[in-house]
């Protein structure tokens, strides 16, 4: 889905971000252009969640030094809110559960803050209801979960396929999917990657986070990024996640060694 | 402990207090009379002995005594007092259209009743009044005898059947004075009701409330306890059941708009293999003062509690919970577990919680806990990240957090608006 004539949608320039003052991204750099399907893979405490969660504004993640520029805004000077409503979108590996808060009145809320900003007419309960029960078929989800507290008492495959309808509903420009894969069993992999290139379009991106080649086999990346001690150290094509599969780590983090020795 | 060493006991607690504030005030009440005649006397006589509360009486001692002086300003309430006559508008939606509305107040006349509840004789009714009280620890409650020197009729209701109206009482005060009401209530063997209460309270009144509950073999009853202030409005209740065999009360309290409110729950499940299911919420703001104290003794086997207290405070109130459990050597293979969770959203605000468990059985299963918390940075930050801002993330957050207790209560139609309030007052 490469075009080289495509939109910069997201600038990421010598990152460095810390949580409880230790030091986890120190240096990222990553460019994402419209319709281009990113992942990044890596070790656990590459950094890999961190970058995900700086990029979507939580409150616990210090920015240190660095810029990110998405569509031309500043996006580090953004509430999360705000970063969500401009298209910004996480799907979170471990999604939390809302006692008491309703699916539906949840992701109304969400779509509608979301429209709002687009310039688009809000929804009532009526219209959104129409809306999401026509988007749940896209992750195969038993409509019944809509009506159940956020996440509350769901499965892991179920709290991700909540999530891609998320994402379904709020046609983010730019989506960050943090372990997507994790949790899952390969039929509902199976049905999360379906809903997720479905999603993908020439005018919106992807970012993957992931351990593992086996989401990649579902969603073909257009350009794999590894991660290490908060930098991203190696760029390539779906070749270099098998290569990662096949030899692990740290084969690339020798290569890496010796390089630098030479 | 006999009436004899009682009085002795509360004598010597007298010596160690001032005179009580209250002694003009009580001589102010009407002579004693009616039926409750004996329970007046014994209540006044237990005002003039034990004084206001101390902060020594474990009941009281997270407590600010000085709102309970709020009381004894004012002056009675009686048949000739200017109820605020709620109106329709006014009250929740009934339940449903087949409900029985009763608005109790001092001097209420008694209307007719839809087939499945009776009025109880005066001297049938001596078999039950006061019964509960005697068999649990709310003989000894303050609030109990300052309900029985004050109260001057009970409305007494027994309820057969199962298919019946749902039952919703509301209770009635009068701007500038103290509404004193007690009731009782019998439900028969294998009868189930719904149950609804409505304490709505203006500026400068209060409510001084007893209700007695006796639940026969095999009963069943859903009880709502909406309780909803205003102003320098102050209620105290005592909430007295007594379960029979493999009877089940489930609660649901909801306070919030009090300048104080106390609400004792008293049961006893006394032969055992009966369930009990207590949920509450309280929300404090400004100045308010909301407790709930809670006892529930098993006095036979395979009894089994279900607890969630929930409160949520903010600016300068307080939020208390108390809670005890007693499981007594004969009630073995009790299941009872009990869960005080309290949001504290600002740093003025205060909760205190103390569950409690006694157990001498030793084949039980009991739990008890308490959270005191700030809102999830984790929920707030899912809630932001789909671009619903702090404020708007932190009210669904509250209307959750609340949800989990209101919607166990019987006003379909306007539960929503009830938390709207709930929330929108917060």
């Amino acid at each position: 889905m490469i075009n080289s004539s495509s939109e910069t949608i997201l600038e990421i320039s010598d990152l460095h971000a810390s949580v409880e003052d230790q030091s986890i991204l120190k240096g990222v750099n990553l460019r994402i252009n419209a319709g281009e399907i990113h992942a990044v893979m890596g070790r656990n405490g590459s950094g890999k969640s961190t970058l995900s969660k700086v990029l979507a504004g939580h409150p616990s993640y210090k920015v240190n030094k660095g810029k990110v520029v998405f569509l031309g805004k500043d996006l580090l000077s953004l509430e999360p809110e705000e970063r969500s409503r401009i298209g910004v979108f996480l799907g979170f590996q471990y999604p939390v559960e809302i006692p008491g808060v309703s699916n539906l009145e949840f992701l109304r809320v969400a779509t509608n803050s979301r429209r709002k900003q687009l310039g688009e007419e809000e929804l009532d309960t009526f219209a959104f209801e129409d809306l999401v029960r026509s988007r749940i078929k896209l992750v195969q989800m038993d409509p019944a979960f809509l009506e159940r507290s956020v996440n509350e008492g769901f499965s892991g495959g179920e709290k991700k396929r909540n999530e891609i309808l998320q994402m379904a509903l709020l046609e983010p420009v730019l989506s960050i999917l943090d372990e997507t894969d994790s949790g899952l069993d390969i039929d509902a992999l199976r049905i999360v990657a379906a809903g997720v290139n479905e999603l993908a379009k020439p005018e919106n991106a992807i970012l993957l986070i992931t351990h593992y080649q086996r989401l990649l086999s579902e969603i073909t990346p257009d350009f794999v990024h590894v991660m290490s001690s908060g930098k991203i150290v190696r760029t390539g094509g779906c070749e270099l996640a098998l290569e990662l599969e096949r030899l692990g780590y740290e084969w690339l983090e020798e290569e890496l060694s010796s390089t630098k020795q030479s | 402990m006999s009436g004899l060493k009682k009085n002795l006991a509360l004598l010597s607690r007298v010596e160690l207090r001032m005179i009580s504030p209250s002694v003009n005030w009580i001589n102010s009440l009407p002579a004693p009379e009616g039926l409750l005649e004996s329970f007046q006397l014994r209540g006044r006589q237990s005002l003039q002995l034990a004084g206001l509360p101390a902060s020594s009486d474990e009941d009281w001692r997270f407590s600010d005594l000085e709102r309970i002086k709020l009381l004894f300003k004012l002056p009675l309430a009686s048949r000739a007092s200017k109820f605020s006559g709620f109106s329709e508008q006014q009250l929740p939606p009934s339940s449903s259209s087949d409900t029985v509305r009763f608005v109790v107040r001092p001097g209420m006349d008694s209307q007719s009743l839809p087939k499945g509840f009776s009025y109880i004789s005066s001297n049938e009714l001596n078999r039950f009044l006061g019964n509960a009280i005697d068999h649990s620890a709310a003989n000894d409650d303050w609030s109990v005898a300052l309900n029985n020197a004050c109260a001057g009729r009970v409305l007494a209701l027994r309820v057969n059947g199962t298919d019946l109206p749902s039952l919703e009482m509301v209770l009635d005060n009068a701007a500038g004075e103290l509404a004193a009401t007690r009731i009782v209530l019998v439900l028969e063997p294998k009868t189930h009701l719904d149950l609804q209460h409505i304490v709505l309270g203006n500026s400068d009144s209060s409510h001084s409330h007893l209700l007695e509950i006796y639940l026969g073999k095999e009963a069943s009853l859903n009880h709502g306890w909406l309780a909803l202030g205003g102003g320098d409005a102050t209620c105290v209740a005592d909430l007295v059941i007594q379960q029979d065999l493999r009877s089940e009360y489930a609660l649901t309290s909801v306070q919030a708009g009090w300048t104080l409110s106390r609400l004792h729950q008293h049961v006893v499940q006394l032969n055992g293999f009966a369930k009990t299911i207590l949920r509450g919420l309280q929300c404090t703001k400004a100045h308010e003062e909301i407790t709930t104290n809670s006892t529930v003794r098993f006095d036979g086997p395979e009894g089994c509690l279900e607890q969630l207290n929930k409160a949520v405070a903010i600016d300068s109130s307080h939020s208390i919970f108390m809670g005890n459990i007693d499981v007594p050597r004969v009630a073995q293979r009790t299941n009872a577990s009990q869960l005080s969770r309290n949001l504290l959203l600002s740093n003025k605000a205060r909760v205190d919680t103390k569950p409690q468990l006694t157990i001498v059985a030793d084949d039980v299963k009991c739990s008890h806990g308490a959270t005191v918390t700030q809102l999830q940075e984790e929920e707030l930050f899912y809630m932001q990240s789909r671009g619903i801002g702090s404020i708007d993330a932190t009210q669904l957050l509250l209307k959750g957090y609340c949800q989990d207790i209101i919607k166990y209560l019987q006003f379909n139609d306007d539960r929503s608006n009830i938390i709207d309030q709930l929330i929108g007052r917060l």
